[in-house]
């Protein structure tokens, strides 16, 4: 469980911290790389590590909070789901507070609808277990890490014939909006810290379209101080003499193929499809929908009224997560906008942007 | 003669003869003492020692109900005399009342019986009066626990977030968060191994430090919130800066371990058998003695210093092991785990 205590070493951060101001010298230029894990999000700001790089490193965030790049259809037809008679919705936690079109799971499960939240997709199928009479439907976020367990989920309702546990298909796969990102003209990445726990299941060989095909390097990093502060000195290091290569610095877990097992167990059940993320709209192949054979698994096939999808005025949530502007850029920032009251869903989960900025890096009280 | 039911009915709750043998079956023989066993209308007390009387009440509805190191009966006692501790009052006098589900398992309300008992020998309190009501299965979760705790400020003893100077250091009195961690893990299923609740009276130990000459400023327990949530309201309240050092905050790695695991926000984590102390500066040393000189202090550490704080700073900030400062807010909402 825990790590090695080199990481969070403060002479070794230190050094790291030098190190990155003399490459970011030879440089010569401002470089603005990019994080695309919430897990990456939250450890550097609860480490603050922002404050410590030179004025010559830029280091933002893309999309890589699950709750945040979930559009507001998908949680209008869960709300929806959860108005249907005999049916009850579960949910990961963190998607309770994200704004919906007219309100929020957390607002609807106040008014007694049938809204749980749940720590596995599992628990789920154990709800259904348990209620054979009710609809239990599972609301599938995340990206490639959760998609297996989900995946496992519906093998086991498979297995036994629990015929009333159903998905709500919401996860997402990682590189085509970074394909996305690379292409975005208002937007320039230098390069990227790839994300430590999606690269466990996918391997890292799948990142190499970015130096390959667009000439922009790639880190897989882990979540310790260090880690990221390696990953930071490594695509400098790249920029400076202009190499785009994808390095692996997290080799004590990831490996060049990854999870080949959940891959294939991911694959029986779900196939690529076209989805939207909030800020960038459809990307195609970046979801994961349940194959036809499972219909009978699949929520979003079940017909409901939906109210026209309607994003909180003055939101910028959408250039947060391409890495457009920094969460204090937005007008309703630590005003209207706090974790207390989020407006955004970047500003709902501790893996969002605008919570971990708020959260760790303002330090004076004017939030501006 | 054991006469506690297998279940809880209704009945237990009607004021009948089923109430009148959960009263002196359970709870006479576990919580005896001369004032709560004259079943009388209301306790009479014995006249107050000198000083100002300090009154506190709470109520207790922790799930699950009994974890390691604790139950919601025992927890209900520390928790009150803790309330009246930190405010340097000598707890004397707690009432105690139950709400019951019907259908409650009889073992359940023996268990957490005898930890009222227990804690109540411990912090050197009685409990002089009670009550126990049922609701239907369904309206309440097992068992809740109100309380109400008389104490006495003795003369001359002034503890308020008002006095806390700059140059103040403020003081843990253990490992914080074992509570917290202790109650999620098990609410998750995940072996705490063992690590237990920190539940415990506190009392005794701050009389300890108050003994040796230590003019405290400012205490307070860390129960829900954690620090994120004292340190804020003290701050707000004192109009003074809390600058926390990240490396001296005494946390053990199974709570590190559970914040991982589960993603909760540590500084979040409650406490409930821990004192926040704030005290002078030059004082600070011979504090942390006499807090480590008491068995329940033994782990004490000094965490935090206090600062003038100027318009538009944050108030309360962490200075990070890695050598960078960020802001620390109290938590919004319910500290929910994240997904990845």
């Amino acid at each position: 469980m825990s790590e090695a205590p080199e990481l969070r070493d403060p002479k070794t951060i230190a050094g790291l911290i030098r190190e990155i101001a003399t490459v970011s010298e030879g440089v010569g230029r401002k470089v603005t790389l990019m994080e695309v894990c919430g897990t990456h999000t939250h450890a550097v700001a609860a480490a603050g590590l922002r404050q410590m790089l030179p004025p010559g490193v830029r280091l933002i965030s893309g999309p890589g909070c699950p709750v945040c790049v979930t559009p507001v259809d998908f949680l209008d037809r869960a709300l929806a789901l959860a108005d249907l008679d005999a049916t009850t919705v579960c949910t990961f936690g963190d998607l309770m507070r994200v704004p919906s079109s007219l309100s929020s799971l957390e607002k609807a499960h106040a008014t007694g609808k049938p809204i749980e939240i749940v720590y596995s997709p599992r628990d789920a199928l154990l709800l259904a277990r348990e209620n054979p009479d009710r609809r239990v439907v599972f609301l599938g976020i995340g990206f490639e890490t959760t998609a297996p367990t989900i995946a496992a989920a519906v093998a086991e309702a498979e297995a036994d014939g629990v015929d009333n546990f159903l998905i709500l298909p919401g996860n997402k796969v990682m590189p085509p909006p970074m394909r996305a990102l690379v292409e975005d003209r208002e937007l320039k990445v230098d390069g990227f810290l790839l994300p430590g726990h999606v690269s466990v299941l996918t391997g890292w060989e799948c990142f190499r379209f970015l130096a390959e095909d667009y000439g922009v390097p790639g880190a897989v990093v882990g979540f310790s101080p260090a880690d990221v502060m390696r990953g930071v000195a490594d695509l400098l290091r790249q920029v400076r003499s202009d190499k785009a290569e994808i390095t692996n610095l997290y080799s004590r877990v990831v490996s060049s193929q990854g999870n080949q097992v959940a891959a294939r167990l991911v694959d029986h059940y779900f196939e690529p499809v076209a989805t939207s993320w909030r800020g960038f709209g459809e990307i195609p192949d970046s979801g994961l929908g349940l194959r036809s054979r499972f219909a009978h698994r699949d929520a979003s096939r079940i017909e409901v009224e939906l109210p026209s999808p309607h994003e909180p005025l003055g939101c910028a949530c959408g250039d947060v997560l391409r890495g457009v502007i920094d969460p204090p850029e937005c007008a309703l920032f630590g005003t209207a906008c706090q974790p207390a009251t989020p407006v955004g869903a970047c500003m709902v989960s501790s893996e969002g942007t605008c919570a971990a900025w708020y959260r760790h890096e303002r330090l004076t009280g004017a939030t501006k | 003669m054991k006469k506690t039911p297998e279940r809880l009915l209704l009945a237990h709750g009607s004021g009948g003869r089923l109430t009148h043998e959960l009263v002196t079956g359970t709870f006479l023989p576990a919580l005896e003492n001369p004032i709560l066993s004259s079943l009388s209308d209301a306790a009479i007390l014995p006249e107050l020692p000198p000083g100002r009387p300090a009154l506190t009440t709470d109520g207790f509805v922790v799930d699950p109900p009994v974890f390691a190191g604790g139950d919601l009966g025992y927890l209900s006692v520390c928790g009150t005399v803790n309330d009246l501790a930190v405010a340097g009052a000598r707890p004397l006098w707690l009432t105690w009342a139950l709400i019951l589900e019907e259908g409650a398992d009889g073992d359940l309300i023996s268990t957490c019986a005898e930890g009222t008992a227990r804690a109540a020998a411990e912090a050197g309190i009685q409990i002089v009066a009670g009550d126990t009501k049922v609701v239907p299965r369904g309206k309440g979760d097992r068992i809740y626990a109100v309380t109400a705790g008389l104490g006495v400020v003795p003369p001359g003893r002034e503890i308020s977030d008002t006095r806390i100077e700059n140059g103040d250091l403020v003081i843990a009195s253990g490992p914080l968060g074992d509570h917290g961690a202790t109650i999620m893990a098990t609410r998750h299923g995940l072996d705490t191994g063992e690590l237990t609740s920190d539940c415990a009276p506190v009392s005794g130990l701050i009389e300890s430090v108050f003994e040796a000459g230590i003019d405290i400023h400012s205490m307070h327990d860390p129960t829900r919130g954690g620090v994120l949530t004292v340190c804020n309201e003290v701050a707000d309240r004192s109009g003074k800066r809390i600058i926390l050092t990240e490396t001296s905050i005494p946390f053990r790695p199974q709570v590190r371990a559970v914040c991982e695991v589960l993603g909760l926000e540590i500084l979040g984590l409650a406490c409930e058998g821990r004192v926040l102390a704030w005290v002078p500066g030059g004082q600070a040393e011979r504090a942390l003695e006499a807090f480590r000189k008491h068995p329940a202090g033994r782990e004490a550490a000094i965490f935090a210093r206090v600062e003038s704080s100027t318009d538009g700073e944050i108030p309360v900030v962490m200075e990070t092991e890695v050598g960078s400062t960020r802001p620390l807010d109290m938590l919004s909402g319910t500290d929910l785990p994240r997904i990845c």
